[in-house]
């Protein structure tokens, strides 16, 4: 008798699509997904136990490692955390550059998913165009502190080193240059209608679904829930600048582009404000040669490029962590990928998976 | 001027044939062969001038600068030796693929691309056969190809072709109605399926693209998706099903199924020149010229739809097809008929 199965089908961890090496096995029907089970851990690096064998200092170029796209935004994460830990005092001058490189990194970052979105939906032009504007960004960081990935720059206490005026003329010049490459990408790829008809509807979720799955970041405030750490937290700086929490409506894959999008103009407007006011000053605190925090422990979190980037340090009063723990948006968002894909095609898995926006750095730690 | 037309070149050919054999019947003979390999070296000629093409034209659209070190500062060695590279690789053979079946698959792919060649009108009487059906078998043949897309997919043993091969069937047999009925109209108003006689058609009165727009809307798409290419390229689709049905091919097998990508690529926008475009018609120059001049720019526009969209969904796609495409073709047509008859009793 003919009769139709179902079968699985392995994607990843080699596969042009899924970011890395996610591996997502898909439980499929023809080409409809009636489950998408991502499996982790191609990429584990043990960063956590890494962070717990060296000092405190030594620990922040690990956290580049961890989101690799947005290393800036790691950094800050980590370093708030262990100077909530030990008390340290950052200067303000230091805590207005920390904004200004880590909302430029959520910029580059985003220009990442808008690019890589665009390539899996096969508009392999729109992520050259991305790329080649990210490449000003990693230019200004280049500037300021030598390097374009791995950046090391936000350390403990402060920053690494004072941001020349070339760096703050050329960041200006970034800025004007923002309206008129978001432009550009609005004629290549948003006002495409097949760019508009793969995204629009696909992969929604509701608020209930989003917030059960611990979702945070661009994810939930594309289903309408306005959760910014910047602005629940208002940690460092991030009170005095202006600038709006962009939500979405339907929390589908056109409402995480856009907001995505859009965010990439508020990440502007700070930095914009940030400059402006950039206040005089030292860059970098006191910090003792051999940190050594109080008995205790702490969980700090800023709001990362891919949503709560939390750092939880337990100290047993040494100079390494007795345990750190990292809460990764990119892995707690990777559990709404079953959802997300249910019910869709094969080639909207593709799109869900860069809707998320995961990065396998992060995900596997 | 006569003397730089590829007829002429043909007539002095066929006089030294002629004065070496002494003899019109071998003469004959000796000049299908000839033809045969004109027709094959312009599929050659195209794999190379294309592929070079393809980098620069998505290089320039992508701002970038694409090959610039293999001969000299434009690469214009580099599909040399893109072509060595795929000549010395190793040759895979996936375990648990169908020998056969696999193997035969890119050499039948090549088959009608390379075929429907012989029916181009290239210039005036340049043309290898003179079918009166032109039409009618160049669809015939070209349908053809669905079949080693479905052998290639199903004998890889890998879940990626044979999905892959599933799509292609899908998705060219949705694309043939449509392009078959935007045909029609151009051979109503011609009233002949000869394709000289289509170019015949469009020389004495207008290109077809002014009397039939619509028409030639439906065929460039349909024609985008009968060659796989973005935004319809869903068979190999690297970014899903990673290369579909070439997935599990190498080297010069590989090569195959490009060869005959690009001997599409050539072929639909000689079908756009013919059908559309006034075929090898135009003034001053000889027809030649005009007929590569409107060949290559449909490849430009081929090649400006693949690197500027973004790829449609499976089900996007056919119903696009069955929903709007179709429809509008018969509309079309019925259209045209009328035309036609109001025309002809006007007369």
């Amino acid at each position: 008798m003919a009769g139709t199965e179902t079968y699985t089908l392995n994607m990843g961890p080699q596969h042009p699509s899924t970011h890395g090496v996610l591996r997502v096995q898909l439980e499929l029907d023809g080409e409809n997904i009636l489950s998408a089970k991502p499996i982790m851990g191609y990429l584990h690096r043990g960063i956590e136990k890494l962070l717990e064998s060296r000092t405190y200092v030594q620990g922040v170029p690990y956290t580049d490692r961890l989101d690799y796209v947005s290393s800036m935004n790691n950094n800050f994460g980590f370093c708030r955390a262990v100077e909530e830990l030990a008390g340290i005092e950052v200067p303000e001058r230091a805590e207005y550059i920390r904004v200004i490189v880590a909302e430029l990194n959520r910029i580059a970052s985003h220009l990442v998913f808008i690019g890589s979105l665009a390539i899996d939906l096969g508009a392999s032009t729109g992520m050259l165009y991305t790329f080649r504007d990210r490449e000003e960004i990693l230019d200004l960081f280049n500037l300021v502190c030598g390097a374009r990935m791995t950046f090391h720059y936000i350390r403990v206490g402060g920053v690494n080193r004072d941001v020349q005026p070339e760096f703050i003329e050329k960041t200006y010049k970034f800025l004007e240059h923002v309206p008129v490459f978001m432009e550009e990408y609005k004629k290549i790829l948003l006002g495409n209608e097949i760019f508009m008809s793969r995204l629009k509807g696909i992969s929604k979720m509701s608020k209930e679904t989003a917030l059960s799955h611990n979702m945070t970041g661009p994810n939930i405030r594309a289903t309408g829930i306005p959760y910014d750490i910047r602005k629940v937290d208002g940690y460092s700086v991030y009170p005095r600048f202006d600038f709006n929490v962009v939500t979405g409506k339907n929390g589908d894959n056109w409402d995480r582009f856009n907001v995505r999008y859009n965010e990439i103009f508020e990440s502007a407007k700070i930095v914009r404000q940030a400059l402006d006011g950039l206040p005089e000053g030292p860059f970098m605190a006191k910090v003792p040669k051999v940190l050594r925090p109080p008995k205790g422990e702490v969980f700090s979190r800023t709001e990362g490029t891919r949503g709560e980037l939390g750092f939880y340090i337990v100290s047993d009063g040494s100079t390494k962590p007795y345990r750190v723990h990292i809460r990764r948006p990119s892995f707690v968002n990777m559990q709404g990928l079953n959802d997300m894909c249910r019910g869709y095609l094969i080639g909207d898995s593709v799109a869900a998976f860069s809707a998320i926006d995961p990065l396998m750095g992060e995900v596997d730690c | 001027m006569e003397n730089l037309t590829v007829g002429a070149a043909a007539e002095w050919i066929r006089s030294v044939i002629l004065l070496i054999l002494g003899n019109e019947l071998l003469t004959d003979v000796v000049m299908k062969f000839v033809g045969l390999g004109a027709c094959i070296g312009v599929i050659l000629t195209a794999a190379i001038v294309l592929t070079y093409a393809e980098r620069k034209v998505c290089a320039f659209m992508q701002v970038r600068l694409g090959p610039n070190r293999v001969g000299g500062r434009f690469g214009l060695l580099q599909p040399i030796a893109d072509m060595l590279k795929l000549m010395s690789k190793e040759d895979i053979i996936p375990d648990g693929c169908d020998r056969i079946v696999w193997a035969l698959s890119p050499m039948l792919l090549f088959v009608p691309s390379a075929l429907i060649y012989g029916l181009f009108p290239f210039d005036e009487g340049v043309v290898f056969a003179d079918v009166n059906v032109g039409v009618f078998l160049l669809l015939a043949i070209s349908s053809q190809s669905v079949l080693p897309f479905l052998m290639g997919g199903y004998a890889s043993n890998s879940k990626y072709a044979f999905i892959g091969g599933m799509r292609t069937v899908a998705q060219m047999l949705s694309y043939e109605a449509p392009m078959v009925f935007s045909l029609l109209g151009v051979v109503m108003i011609t009233g002949s399926m000869r394709m000289t006689d289509i170019v015949a058609a469009q020389a004495e009165n207008v290109w077809f693209v002014l009397l039939q727009p619509i028409a030639f809307i439906i065929f460039i798409i349909s024609a985008t998706a009968e060659t796989n290419r973005t935004p319809f390229d869903l068979v190999e689709d690297e970014s899903e099903i990673v290369a579909g049905p070439f997935a599990e091919y190498s080297g010069m097998r590989w090569a195959l199924f490009f060869l005959a990508e690009y001997a599409n690529l050539l072929s639909i926008s000689i079908l756009t020149t013919t059908f559309f475009l006034g075929g090898w018609h135009g003034p001053f120059l000889p027809g030649v010229f005009w007929f590569w001049m409107k060949v290559l720019f449909m490849v430009f526009v081929f090649m400006w739809f693949r690197w500027t969209f973004p790829r449609t969904r499976i089900d996007q796609m056919l119903s696009f097809s069955w929903k709007v495409l179709l429809p509008l073709a018969l509309v079309n047509m019925m259209f045209t008929g009328i035309g036609v008859y109001v025309w002809r009793s006007m007369m």
